[in-house]
Order: structure tokens, then C-alpha cells, then sequence
């Protein structure tokens, strides 16, 4: 592949966190593995190939493996990302890996964001609240929407819930109940959406504190971390000013 | 070891299984839905072009209607599909578009007024009217007739994967992350559940059901180069084949995705080329008009695959160390429209390849994408063989794709068949048969059971690694199993498999790590793959014709005389070696539309003695009935609406009803 730029024979080291939760004599440590860089390889490719040839029992998620379902947040350095899609030529000869900070963590660099999203997601209801969902007559044309607003929704709705923004987040290291960037951006996602009855104060009800939208201490960090560029501190600041008008 | 106890037991988080549970829960009934991943995460969300249902709102889909769908899906498995399951998806697919804009998906709209569009390299302007602004818009995708792929921009399968779990967590349903289902619970004659492995901790348990619907997607990665997730490697059809009772159907059809990115297979959509995206040799040349003339690059997958790799065969590939590919270019659609409607690729394109596709071509490759096969089910997604049982999406064989699936109508069936499964489920629990014996032996003894097969990997004193063996597995598949097949290579990866499946009893953990162990996971996996992988081949070698996805060298002609039947795969006994293979004949005294040829691809078939007879009687009703509107004459032909839940069978309202 002529794009690819070829020679870069490099030995990485990958210097892993390493910790597993359900054995007792397991002390958290940074253990190192050497790889032969390869062209075009990833930390996915990077970390299976450990797993494969020198340590079996190391505990990593991917799904995708093409950055589009979330699962593989990690530090990469010290920053939050999507391990799949971090081409190692873009980084240095050692690489420091580490779980996500904020979630439960399952062992070495996989964590449960499941949980901690559902639970986001049933405190903040982040579905479409309507009447009549169950009897809706399927047969009739669907009801019209501006294309421009399906466009804006959709920008929203990218979000993958990698986690990334609540790894990233200040207000996170002081409030455990904080909702994070990813809860509030889905507020501001349902609050645009004309299909959702909820009024603004039903939102300030779920999010109108501090572990809402006025914990935010603007920090950015989600914004400048969001894997999919999602304008996060323009959302949350939206949100606070129409929080702070009911 | 623990029993949990659930009316119904949904194995796998993704859209199919998701949808069949909110029905189910809207029926009553207590649901438990058990999933790899977070739900959010499944293989669902990868689908980015869009999903088909003729709703024909905008221009390119003007006068599009369940009919002409029917025809394009029934063409496009090559006459494999089970056409009263492709009526009743084709009614049902915009009921189920509908639904998903109502529960808040953000369906790309039409937007009225001209509008340049990107066709057989051109660029035209089209105007859409007034009327349709507003309502969903759709795009064009390979082997339709019309424009009718659904879409948001190109992350389609994520906006309705977020919605449905939405929806679910809404409706309070559990979802059980991070399990596995190993086995099914059966006591000879029904399914009553699975044992279940937790893949956080490792601890086993029994989740008794009245009804277990398998929804574990497909099993791509028996093969080396796929676009598949990782995690689909088809546990719920291994699972349901390992009952000995369950049968999967056409497991040799298996699809192959022209626009796998070179090498590492990550998929970019179909709606690159529905856009207008272009296929290119390595000397740019623009190959597909020569050997398509018809559909050039929007011909069926299985056509544009196999006329990819025919072209790189030839030597017109672009040659690198890693192997040929070729091009394909989007340049000509512009940055904007790359911008609003592909950005997922843009992403893809710049974060894997480092290329930016407004300026640069894109390297691509046919890779292994779908698997047509799966559990067999009859209309309502009810195993035949084992009570209790249902499959939905990729997971089962309902059988809507026959041979080989068009582009769209995947993501499609998953809500359908959901839809669908959920009322068959709610029926079934409540029928005399729905009820269950609580045999909390039965439930032991089958955990036993995995247990000891566990304890046995782990105290394996063989020398395999089941890394190994898998990998030599994918290899296998893929160089012997693909897209193009003869007799004799096909024997050799029987062969090969065989022996793996010897060697794989010798597989010897070198970790003894508590948890997780993802070692332990690979190695009971690679047996229950290795079965698939035997169900795919040795169909594939039984089959001597081509039809559809599944192609012989040796045989290369569709032979509707001899192999208009579906194959299924059983493992009557846990000792054998290979499948048992049966064949359910096709009527064609029952077709809508009776073979003929697909309007793409070879015209060289044989023909069944049927047909001609069943034409003329198709002919003749027509006749008889000259007043007939397309709902009478469909009708007459092949009725169907009984088929359904009676809350599906209205008819559907199009645009052009209201003018």
C-alpha cells in the first residue's frame, strides 16, 4: 500500500497497568512487553499480538476493532481514547497503558462502562418520552421532520458512550454522581428533539444540580478528548443557560 | 451454582434480539436479555449505510412499493429465500421504519428543491418536490430497483442501536452483560434455557426459560479477513447445534463484501457506490461497466465480489506487499457531501489508512461480511425441530436471503424478525405448549455437564494452543472457502478441519489466571467453531452449483433441476466428526416469482421442469382476473397476511395514497 510509509522497524514496549480484581494476591502493577512494530498497526493489533504470544491471561475489550462501538477506551499515555483506531507510528517507543479512571474496573485495561452508562441512563431517562408509543398506527406515513433538525440530531446522537469524556473529567475526580459530559449531552440531545414531550422543567429535574449540569467546572476536558469531536462544552453550556432560566 | 428463572431468555443484546424482547415485554411477560457486550456495543451498530423499506418519499424511490422490494430481495438470493418470509418482511420493513422514527431515531429527511446527485460518474440535478419534504429520505444501493435504503448519514445501524436499547432501558428490561451462553438446556424434547458463563468472573449458572430466542448475530470470524466484529463468532448457532435436535440452515452461504478496506477488512459502506462512488482497477480504470452493464457497481454483492477478484485474477489488481486490491474512489462525490452523508468512512479512511477519501482513493478488497445461514426457523422465527426455541437476525435462517443477501435489508430484518419473534414468543407462552416443568435436575445436570468440560480444557495436558489452531482455522476458510470454490480444495479444508478438530482436544492452557481468562474462552470456542466451520464447508462441497454467495468453479452454473433446496445441518451426536446434512426442497408450484434470471450476473442456468408449468399458471390467474389492483393479484399468487401477527397486517401508506 503505497500510503503507508514503510521502514519503521521499531521494538514498542507496551508498559501495561496490570491488576486483576477477582484473585487476592493480585497487586496492581506496570509490567512491560516488547513488540515488533509492524506497518499500519494499531494498538488492537499491537495489544493481541501480547496476548497471543506472551501473556494469555491480559484483559483488554474490543468489538469493532473500527471505532465506531465504544468498548476500548483506555489511557494511552496518560489521555483518554479509542485504543482500535491509535496507530502506534503515532506514538513514541514505550507506550503507557492504563484502564479508564471512573469505572469499575474488570481487570488490566477493561473497565465496566456498561454499568455505569445504564445507570446514566435510567436516572436520566434518555429516551423518547411521548404518549401512545405502544398503539402508534405503523401504517400511516411517518410524521415530517426538518431536515436540518434530523442533521443536528444526529450530530448529537453520535456519541458511542466510550466513556472517554468521564475518564477526562474534573468534576468526576470530586462527585461520583456526577452525570458527565455524555449524560448531559444526551439531555441536550432529547431536549432538541421535538418527538420528546419532557418540558424544560422535567429536565431540570434530572439534571438542574450539581451533579447535573452546574457541576460542570468547564474544564474541557471532555470536549478536547471526545473521539468523535462531539461539541461537548457548547452543549453543557447550552443546557446551563436554559437550566438556569426555569 | 446459581438458577435464575425467566419467562423468556433473549441470548444477545443487538437490534434483533433487543426488539424481540420489548414485544415479548409488552406482552406480559418477564424478559431477560443476556449480551457479550453492553448492549449498545453489538455488532448492530456497525451497519452504516441504511436499511430498506420501500416508504418511496423521494424521488429515487418514487413509486416504490412492497412488490418491487419483494422481487429485488427474491432476485437477489438467486430464488434460495423462502418468498412468503420475503412478503412478510417486505409488508412489515416500513412498519418497523416507522416505529424506529417514532422512538427517536433521526431518519435523514428529504429536502425539497434541486439538488445535485452523483450518477454512473455523472454529476445530474434533481428536483424533489415539495410534498415528500420532510419525510424519510432514502438512498440508492446494489440490486434494487429503486432508492431505497433508509439512512442516517452513514451510522445508520448506531442511531437505531441507541434507540432501541433506549426503548429497552425504557421498558426496564435487564441486560445481563458480559455472558455467555455455552449451552443450551433441553430435556429431549424442548429448550429450557442456557448455562451460562460470566466473563467477568468466570462463575457459572442456569437461566431456566419458557422461551429462549437466539440472537447472536452471525460467525464471520471463522473466517481471516472479515468485516465482522470480534465478537461474532457465532456461539448461538454452535450452541443450538450442539442440542443435536436444532437445525441450521444454508450454512454454506456465506457473503462476501466488495469494500472491505485493504488489508485490515473494516468495512466502508455500500452507500459509497449507491452515492455514486466508482470502482477502479491499479491503473484507474473503471472495471465494473465491462463486466455489468446492466448494474455495473450496484449489481448484487455476490456479482460485484466475484467480478473484483475475477479482475485482480486477471492481473488488474494494484499490487502490494501485503497482496492486490483495488480502488475505490469516492473523489467525484466532493467533500461536502463526504462531509454530511460518510463521515464514519472519512473517519475510517483517515484513522486506518491515513488518506483523506475527498482526495484520495481507497484501498479495498472483497471480505467475508454475512452469514445467510443460521438456525432454521419457520415464519413465526420457531425452530422446527426444538420447541422453544427461537432464532432472529443474522443469527437464524427465517429465510429472507436465501443464497445471498441485498444491501439494507440485514439491519431491516433484525427490527422485522424482532417484531415478528416477540409476538411468536407472547403466543407461545401462552399456549399449552408454553409452559415449562421447573427441573432444577435438569438445569444441574447440564451445568455439570459444562463444568466438567471446562475443568477438562483446564487440566489439559496436551501441547496446542487454541490461538493457533483458530488462526490456522480463518486461514483455511479463507483461502479455501471464499468466494471462488472448487471440489477439490474444498475436500482439502474438510480435511484440514477435521484434523484441527483432532488437534483441538489437546489444547493446554498456559494460564490459570481466575476471572475472566480470556485463554480458557478462546479454547472452548474454537471447538464449537470449528463445527460451523465444517457446516459451511462440507454444505460447500455437497452443493454442486452456484448459486447466489455460493459459487463453484466446478459447477458454475445455478441448477434449479437439482439444488433448489435448502441445506440443513445437524450434530445428531456429540462424537461425530462431520455434520448430517438434509435438504428441504423449494416449491416453485408456491412461488410468487417463479427462477429466472436475476437481471445481473451469468444468465446460464438450468432450468427446474416447474417452472415453465408454474408461469403459465401464474399467467392464467393473472388472466382470469384482469380487474385484480397489485394487492388482489399478489394475492391470488401467493397469500400471506395470515402469516403475520394480526397487528401487522394493514397496509402500508405511501406519499402517492394521499395525492
Amino acid at each position: 500500500m503505497n500510503t503507508i510509509p514503510l521502514n519503521q522497524a521499531r521494538t514498542l514496549t507496551l508498559r501495561i497497568l496490570r491488576h486483576n480484581p477477582t484473585d487476592p494476591d493480585s497487586e496492581p502493577r506496570l509490567q512491560d512487553f516488547q513488540v515488533e512494530e509492524t506497518d499500519a498497526m494499531t494498538l488492537f493489533v499491537a495489544l493481541n499480538i501480547v496476548r497471543e504470544e506472551q501473556d494469555p491471561s491480559l484483559q483488554f475489550d474490543f468489538v469493532c476493532r473500527a471505532g465506531i462501538c465504544g468498548s476500548c477506551g483506555m489511557l494511552i499515555n496518560g489521555r483518554p481514547a479509542l485504543a482500535c483506531r491509535t496507530l502506534t507510528r503515532d506514538l513514541g517507543d514505550t507506550v503507557v497503558l492504563a484502564p479508564l479512571p471512573g469505572f469499575a474496573l474488570i481487570g488490566d485495561l477493561s473497565v465496566d462502562t456498561g454499568k455505569w452508562m445504564r445507570g446514566m441512563s435510567e436516572r436520566l431517562e434518555t429516551w423518547i418520552h411521548a404518549e401512545g408509543l405502544e398503539t402508534k398506527n405503523l401504517d400511516a406515513i411517518e410524521d415530517a421532520m426538518d431536515p436540518e433538525l434530523a442533521e443536528q440530531l444526529y450530530e448529537l446522537e453520535r456519541c458511542i458512550e466510550c466513556g472517554c469524556c468521564v475518564a477526562a473529567c474534573g468534576t468526576m475526580q470530586m462527585r461520583e454522581e456526577f452525570v458527565g459530559a455524555v449524560g448531559l449531552n444526551q439531555i441536550a440531545r432529547f431536549q432538541l428533539d421535538p418527538r420528546d414531550t419532557r418540558s424544560d422543567s422535567d429536565y431540570y429535574e434530572l439534571i438542574g444540580d450539581d451533579s447535573g449540569v452546574f457541576g460542570c467546572m468547564t474544564l474541557l476536558g471532555c470536549d478536547d478528548m471526545c473521539p468523535k469531536q462531539l461539541p461537548l462544552a457548547t452543549q453543557i453550556a447550552f443546557l446551563r443557560r436554559r437550566m438556569a432560566a426555569v | 451454582m446459581e438458577i435464575i428463572y425467566t419467562d423468556v431468555l433473549v441470548i444477545g443484546g443487538g437490534l434483533a434480539g433487543q426488539r424481540a424482547a420489548i414485544g415479548a415485554r409488552r406482552r406480559g411477560l418477564d424478559v431477560t436479555i443476556l449480551s457479550l457486550v453492553p448492549a449498545k456495543r453489538s455488532h448492530s451498530a456497525a451497519a452504516q449505510g441504511g436499511m430498506q423499506a420501500s416508504l418511496g418519499n423521494c424521488l429515487g424511490g418514487s413509486g416504490d412499493n412492497e412488490d418491487l422490494h419483494f422481487a429485488d430481495t427474491v432476485r437477489g438470493s438467486d430464488w434460495g429465500a423462502d418468498q412468503e418470509v420475503v412478503r412478510m418482511f417486505t409488508h412489515t420493513a416500513p412498519k418497523a421504519i416507522r416505529e424506529m422514527a417514532a422512538w427517536g431515531v433521526p431518519w435523514s429527511r428529504v429536502r425539497q428543491g434541486p439538488h445535485s446527485i452523483t450518477e454512473d460518474g455523472e454529476q445530474k440535478t434533481i428536483t424533489e418536490p415539495a410534498a415528500a419534504h420532510g419525510l424519510i429520505d432514502s438512498r440508492n444501493f446494489g440490486g434494487t430497483a429503486k432508492w431505497r435504503a433508509c439512512y442516517v448519514a452513514d451510522g445508520t445501524g448506531h442511531a437505531m442501536l441507541y434507540a432501541m436499547s433506549n426503548q429497552a432501558i425504557a421498558a426496564g428490561i435487564p441486560v445481563h452483560e458480559r455472558l455467555e451462553a455455552i449451552a443450551l438446556i433441553c430435556d429431549g424434547e424442548r429448550c429450557c434455557g442456557a448455562v451460562v458463563r460470566n466473563l467477568m468472573t468466570g462463575a457459572l449458572s442456569a437461566y431456566m426459560a419458557r422461551a429462549t430466542c437466539i440472537a447472536t448475530g452471525g460467525f464471520g470470524r471463522i473466517y481471516r479477513v472479515s468485516t465482522n466484529a470480534v465478537i461474532n463468532e457465532g456461539m448461538g448457532a454452535a450452541i443450538a447445534l450442539e442440542t443435536g435436535i436444532a437445525r441450521l440452515g444454508n450454512m454454506e452461504a456465506v457473503q462476501f463484501h466488495p469494500t472491505g478496506i485493504f488489508p485490515a477488512g473494516i468495512l466502508v459502506t455500500e452507500g459509497c457506490r449507491g452515492d455514486g462512488g466508482l470502482l477502479l482497477d491499479g491503473a484507474e480504470h473503471r472495471f465494473m461497466p465491462g463486466y455489468e452493464p446492466e448494474k455495473r457497481e450496484l449489481a448484487s454483492r455476490d456479482v460485484v465480489s466475484r467480478r473484483m477478484e475475477e479482475h485482480i485474477a486477471a492481473g488488474h489488481g494494484a499490487t502490494t506487499r501485503f497482496g492486490d486490491h483495488l480502488w475505490l474512489d469516492i473523489r467525484l462525490l466532493g467533500a461536502e457531501h463526504i462531509d454530511g452523508k460518510l463521515r464514519e468512512v472519512k473517519e475510517i479512511c483517515q484513522y486506518f489508512l491515513g488518506i483523506d477519501p475527498s482526495r484520495e482513493l481507497i484501498p479495498v478488497r472483497p471480505a467475508q461480511h454475512y452469514s445467510m445461514g443460521g438456525i432454521r426457523t419457520d415464519h413465526n422465527c420457531h425452530s422446527r425441530e426444538l420447541r422453544g426455541l427461537f432464532a432472529v437476525g443474522e443469527a437464524a435462517c427465517w429465510d429472507m436471503h436465501g443464497f445471498n443477501r441485498l444491501g439494507g435489508n440485514s439491519v431491516a430484518e433484525t427490527v422485522v424478525a424482532g417484531m415478528i419473534a416477540g409476538e411468536s414468543i407472547a403466543d407461545f407462552c401462552a399456549s399449552a405448549d408454553g409452559s415449562i416443568q421447573l427441573a432444577t435436575n435438569l438445569a444441574n445436570d447440564a451445568l455439570s455437564a459444562q463444568a466438567a468440560q471446562l475443568t477438562a480444557i483446564a487440566d489439559s495436558t496436551g501441547n496446542e494452543s487454541a490461538v493457533e489452531l483458530t488462526k490456522l482455522m480463518q486461514e483455511t476458510m479463507t483461502d479455501k472457502v471464499g468466494i471462488f470454490r472448487r471440489g477439490e480444495s474444498l475436500q482439502q479444508a474438510v480435511q484440514t478441519l477435521l484434523e484441527l478438530q483432532r488437534r483441538s482436544a489437546g489444547v493446554r492452557l498456559r494460564s490459570s489466571a481466575s476471572g475472566a481468562n480470556p485463554e480458557l474462552v478462546a479454547a472452548y470456542r474454537l471447538p464449537r467453531m470449528l463445527k460451523l466451520a465444517l457446516c459451511v464447508t462440507h454444505g460447500a462441497l455437497m452443493r454442486c452449483e452456484s448459486r447466489g454467495a455460493h459459487y463453484r468453479e466446478d459447477y458454475p452454473q445455478r441448477d434449479d433441476a437439482q439444488w433448489l433446496r435448502r441445506t440443513l445441518a445437524s450434530w445428531p451426536d456429540a462424537d461425530d466428526t462431520l455434520p448430517t446434512l438434509d435438504y428441504e426442497a423449494l416449491d416453485i408450484h408456491r412461488m410468487e416469482l417463479p427462477p429466472g434470471w436475476r437481471g445481473y450476473g451469468t444468465k446460464d442456468s438450468i432450468d427446474h421442469p416447474s417452472t415453465a408449468i408454474r408461469e403459465t399458471e401464474i399467467a392464467q390467474l393473472i388472466a382470469n382476473y384482469p380487474e385484480a389492483d397489485r394487492y388482489q393479484r399478489q394475492n391470488l399468487l401467493m397469500p400471506f397476511h395470515h402469516l403475520l401477527p394480526p397487528g401487522f397486517r394493514g397496509r402500508n401508506q405511501r406519499l402517492e395514497d394521499t395525492e
